[in-house]
């Protein structure tokens, strides 16, 4: 156990060489590296950090453009909303017109029809009436139908009372020609007849004028000077037809 | 019986000897750096780094942690020294795992290499952080009657590194030698793997003690530091108030 001093020698620089080759291979490099991994480890954390106040930024930003974004729809929305009220009250308020317009037009277009359907069986009772009449008085008298109604005509005329017959005079005064229509064409006797019995009744010469009116259903009048004198079978079937309507409505509330 | 590697001589020529110690420590270094090498080559500064990068991080900032802790502050300028004493101590014992290797720290002439390294350094680092007359002036405190023991003291620790670093591994080898002949079989391997343990042991006893004798050398200038430092905050408190 004694100490060789060449080994001594030479262990001390061996020493030392591998103190600079450690230093230069092993601690400068690894130092380094740990720094430099601190330093970006601390750019990171500060990058880091400074993205988190970026994002937190962000963040605010965006929840107040959202918080417009919703005030923003809301009064869209109820913009829209009243708008659409009003759109749907006008709607609405066009339906109802229309329907009241239809309804009208209905009920218009329905009476027009009833009356239709009422001139039609005036017209129907009329003939009906008429054809019976007719039919009657032939069997029974071999009268026609036109020449009782000029004989009941004339027995009008003859019976008129005094008023009546002053209003008549009166009217004549004008010197206008006494029109007389009727719904049939008058034989020319019949005609005769009628003049005799009216230059009989006021006494005095008028000219006369016939025209055939076939709507007086029927019968025979006298205009002049807004004096009018008539019979037809239109005055009672008026009143037939109006006892009729009356009796249709007196069926209709016993069936309400 | 060979005590020593220094005995198996492979050339001599005079004052010059190549022996097993040297050849040996020659072999260690070379690994030592070729793993270096090999390992610093791929070096990573981001996240993700290799095992073997953070083995050797980790073993780097532990050395550094512990000189820091001894009290020596610029670790960095003292791990060269103390890490290299701490890393070929322990790789050279460490290496007893295979066989036929023979520690160059079983070595007298090894250990005390390493000691003389250890007692230059000291002055060194002494002159170099407090300057020459700081320095001697260590010697002679608290008085001056202290300072034929001062001297003793530094030669002898330093005698007492190399002999503790040489007497425990050169032991180790030597039980483990006997036990072979004794009892071949089981008892060398827990002889050997205690041997493991001791040979670490030691390295960081060789390398910690290096760093107290250091630190103690260059005390009186971190003192002095942070005396001044001190000095510099009362009064820049007292402006301040």
């Amino acid at each position: 156990m004694k100490i060789d001093w060449f080994t001594v020698i030479a262990q001390i620089i061996n020493f030392l060489v591998l103190m600079w080759l450690l230093k230069r291979f092993l601690y400068q490099p690894i130092l380094s590296s740990i720094d430099e991994r601190e330093t970006n480890i601390k750019n990171k954390l500060l990058d880091a950090e400074s993205q988190k106040k970026e994002a937190a930024k962000a963040k605010d930003e965006f929840n107040h453009k959202n918080e417009i974004f919703n005030k923003e729809r809301d009064e869209l929305m109820q913009k829209a909303a009243a708008e659409a009220k009003s759109e749907g009250d006008k709607l609405k308020e066009n339906a109802r017109n229309e329907a009241n317009e239809l309804k009208d037009r209905l009920e218009k277009a329905f009476a027009e029809d009833q009356a239709n359907k009422n001139n039609n069986m005036a017209k129907r009772l009329k003939d009906e009436v008429l054809d019976m009449a007719r039919k009657t008085l032939t069997d029974l008298s071999s009268v026609s139908l036109e020449g009782q109604t000029v004989e009941v005509f004339l027995k009008r005329i003859n019976e008129l009372q005094a008023n009546e017959k002053a209003k008549f005079s009166e009217a004549l005064k004008g010197g206008k020609p006494i029109l007389v229509q009727s719904a049939f064409a008058l034989s020319a006797n019949q005609q005769g007849v009628i003049q005799k019995t009216i230059s009989g009744l006021l006494k005095t010469e008028n000219t006369y004028e016939f025209k055939t009116r076939p709507e007086l259903i029927n019968g025979i009048e006298i205009l002049t000077n807004g004096y009018k004198l008539s019979w037809s079978v239109t005055d009672y079937l008026k009143s037939l037809e109006e006892d009729v309507e009356a009796g249709k409505k007196v069926e209709m509330d016993t069936n309400e | 019986m060979e005590l020593s590697p220094d005995e198996t001589i492979f050339w001599q020529n005079g004052f010059i000897t190549i022996n097993l110690t040297l050849v040996t420590t020659w072999v260690l270094m070379f690994v030592l750096v070729l793993v270096s090498i090999l390992i610093t080559r791929k070096l990573r500064t981001d996240l993700k780094i290799s095992r073997w990068q953070c083995i050797l991080e980790m073993l780097v900032t532990g050395m550094n942690e512990q000189i820091k802790e001894v009290g020596l502050k610029k670790s960095e300028k003292f791990l060269g020294f103390i890490g290299t004493l701490f890393i070929f101590i322990a790789f050279a014992n460490l290496c007893i795992i295979f066989p036929g290797y023979e520690p160059p720290t079983s070595s007298l002439s090894t250990t005390a290499a390493l000691a003389i390294c250890v007692f230059l350094a000291t002055p060194i680092f002494g002159i170099a952080e407090n300057g020459v007359l700081q320095y001697l002036k260590t010697f002679i405190e608290p008085t001056f009657i202290m300072l034929p023991f001062n001297i003793i003291s530094e030669i002898s620790r330093t005698l007492a590194l190399a002999v503790r670093l040489f007497g425990n591994i050169m032991s180790g080898g030597l039980i483990v030698t006997i036990l072979l002949s004794i009892a071949p079989l089981f008892f060398p391997v827990l002889m050997t793997v205690l041997g493991l343990i001791t040979g670490v042991i030691q390295a960081y006893i060789f390398s910690i003690l290096a760093t107290v004798y250091i630190a103690a050398a260059t005390e009186e200038s971190e003192k002095k530091k942070t005396r001044n430092k001190r000095i510099k905050h009362k009064n820049q408190t007292v402006i301040e108030a």
